[in-house]
């Protein structure tokens, strides 16, 4: 019976894990195995053979190189901006909401329910030659009459940080929501007025919240890219649509592989140092 | 605080002070009704345009009808694509959430060699680009000669979904009281009862919440799914292939009436909730 129990644990993880073996683990190591294969000489399109050509990421790193830095640059665009959106949004509705903490959560996630992809498509002709906002801009003299707001970085940006706001807004609800009010009591009978009690305790206690927030935000939006293809233009096209393109228009499988492996390696090294300097490790 | 009682001391503040310091005082709400305005935004155009007598394209308005909801399958690829879409959304939940609160009990429930790094392969996933997860699976099919289609997409919405699942049913788990689990010991329950009759009823919103949230993943993917569903269509591969020549009004009905259905479901669960709190 002792040998029974001890057995219980792994017996309940055997079918989940078999199957993150397989779906997981081995496609990952298959990609790792396609990213350094070449074309078959005088084989068709799509036929490729192992060589171990490391080269492959030097290549696929050089030539895509200018949408990694715009995948990096706009992702942490859209990650500052989903945090200085929904830090007083979680903070309002923590602190400041009363009875109605609950029904203004579910109108946090709520829009989420219409699929992402009917919501970017809706702010593709929001902000459209159609959409009311351009016309009104364009009368009011903000905008001149050539200049569009889709088809730009900054509506790609704008998608994604609309796109991303729910993984913002709820780890920092709930970070904010379990600060025992008390400590905030406490700051003020210490003479601090509100804008330190923010910054000295408010803001500190809620780091985990921040942490996971951006995590939450930042890794989607690196490896996005329906944002950038129906938002963008061919200037502003990111690392996820090169990788896109290269699986489906040109067939060419180990330069997809060795750019997505890049694109992993970069967000898990740029993700572990984020998480030593912001010195919280009880995510894992 | 205290400098607001030496303000009141003050006879008169002037106007401009006071303009200010009644936006000091309702900032965060003025900025709550620009933040719910801007999320609202894009639900609320897809709702509008969802009566649009539009014909094919739904760009421009061209006037009020309720025809597009009388007959949602009025464009019947439309109704193909969310037919596909509740299909593999509900496979892949079923299947997800079994082998992910099987998990999250191993887990949350029993200390045991290899835990630390069963943990990590849950986090994994979630924290792998959803490129990277859908091009390294397809890549997989490949190897073994599988067509993408119906069963590859669902067994990469599995894939994905488990991790939630788990972390879910692992937080319900850890926030239970162990003395009710022991409370049935001492009355002479078995484990296996104890399980049947106090851990799991327990736990079992937390289940429920984990399934609701792997469906509105798995029915909303579309990055994971173009990589591996060939030329099946779901619902959000039909908006992203037709958005170019513009989408049937059919599909914001659909988008609407999921908005309206989600809300219902988490307000009649708010409300169970409270009924059972009382």
């Amino acid at each position: 019976m002792k040998i029974g129990k001890a057995r219980v644990p792994y017996l309940l993880l055997l079918p989940g894990f078999a199957f993150l073996f397989t779906f997981f683990i081995l496609p990952i190591l298959n990609l790792a195995q396609t990213s350094t294969q070449t074309p078959v000489k005088g084989g068709d399109t799509g036929q490729y053979e192992q060589t171990f050509a490391f080269s492959n990421y030097i290549n696929a790193f050089v030539d895509n190189r200018e949408q990694f830095g715009r995948s990096f640059v706009y992702a942490t665009l859209a990650t500052i901006l989903a945090l200085a959106i929904a830090y007083p949004l979680a903070y309002a509705i923590a602190f400041k909401s009363g009875k109605f903490k609950n029904i203004l959560l579910v109108l946090v996630v709520a829009p989420f329910f219409t699929s992402f992809l009917l919501r970017t498509v809706a702010w593709k002709q929001i902000l459209g030659e159609e959409g009311f906002i351009v016309p009104t801009l364009r009368s009011l003299h903000i905008i001149s009459e050539q200049t569009t707001l889709t088809s730009t970085a900054f509506a790609v940006v704008a998608g994604m940080t609309y796109n991303f706001l729910p993984f913002m807004t709820l780890p920092l609800y709930a970070s904010l929501e379990r600060i025992d009010p008390r400590t905030i009591e406490a700051s003020g009978d210490l003479y601090a007025n509100g804008l330190t009690t923010f910054r000295r305790v408010t803001v500190p206690l809620s780091m985990p919240g921040v942490v996971a927030g951006t995590l939450l935000t930042f890794i989607p939006a690196a490896g996005d890219y329906v944002n950038a293809a129906i938002l963008g233009s061919p200037n502003t096209k990111m690392i996820g649509n090169v990788i896109e393109s290269r699986y489906f228009k040109i067939v060419d499988y180990p330069t997809a592989a060795a750019l997505s492996f890049t694109l992993m390696a970069a967000i898990l090294i740029l993700v572990t140092l984020y998480i030593r300097k912001a010195g919280t490790e009880e995510l894992v | 605080m205290s400098h607001k009682v030496k303000d009141a001391t003050i006879p008169t503040i002037p106007t401009k002070a006071r303009i200010s310091r009644w936006f000091g005082r309702n900032m965060l709400r003025i900025y709550m009704i620009f933040g719910f305005t801007y999320l609202f935004i894009p639900v609320a155009y897809t709702f509008i345009f969802s009566f649009n007598d539009s014909g094919k394209s739904n760009l421009i308005w061209k006037g009020f009808t309720l025809s597009n909801w009388q007959n949602p399958c009025g464009a019947p690829e439309v109704c193909n694509a969310l037919g596909n879409s509740i299909k593999i959304g509900v496979l892949a939940t079923t299947f997800a959430t079994i082998l992910g609160t099987m998990i999250a009990f191993a887990i949350g429930r029993y200390q045991f060699k290899g835990r630390s790094s069963s943990n990590l392969l849950i986090f994994l996933p979630m924290a792998t680009p959803e490129i990277v997860l859908g091009a390294s699976l397809l890549s997989l099919f490949l190897v073994f000669k599988i067509n993408p289609g119906f069963w590859p997409t669902v067994i990469a919405h599995v894939m994905f979904c488990t991790s939630f699942v788990v972390v879910t049913v692992k937080a319900r788990i850890a926030s239970l009281d162990p003395r009710l689990e022991q409370a049935a010991m001492d009355l002479y329950a078995n484990e296996l009862e104890t399980f049947r009759r106090v851990t799991l009823p327990l736990v079992a919103p937390g289940i429920a919440g984990a399934a609701l949230l792997a469906f509105s993943l798995s029915f909303d993917d579309f990055i994971i799914t173009n990589f591996n569903s060939g030329t099946l269509i779901t619902f959000p591969k039909f908006v992203y292939v037709s958005a170019a020549r513009g989408i049937p009004a059919q599909a914001n009905v659909i988008g609407s009436s999921m908005f309206f259905l989600a809300l219902a479901i988490v307000i009649a669960g708010q409300l169970v909730n409270r009924k059972k709190a009382r």
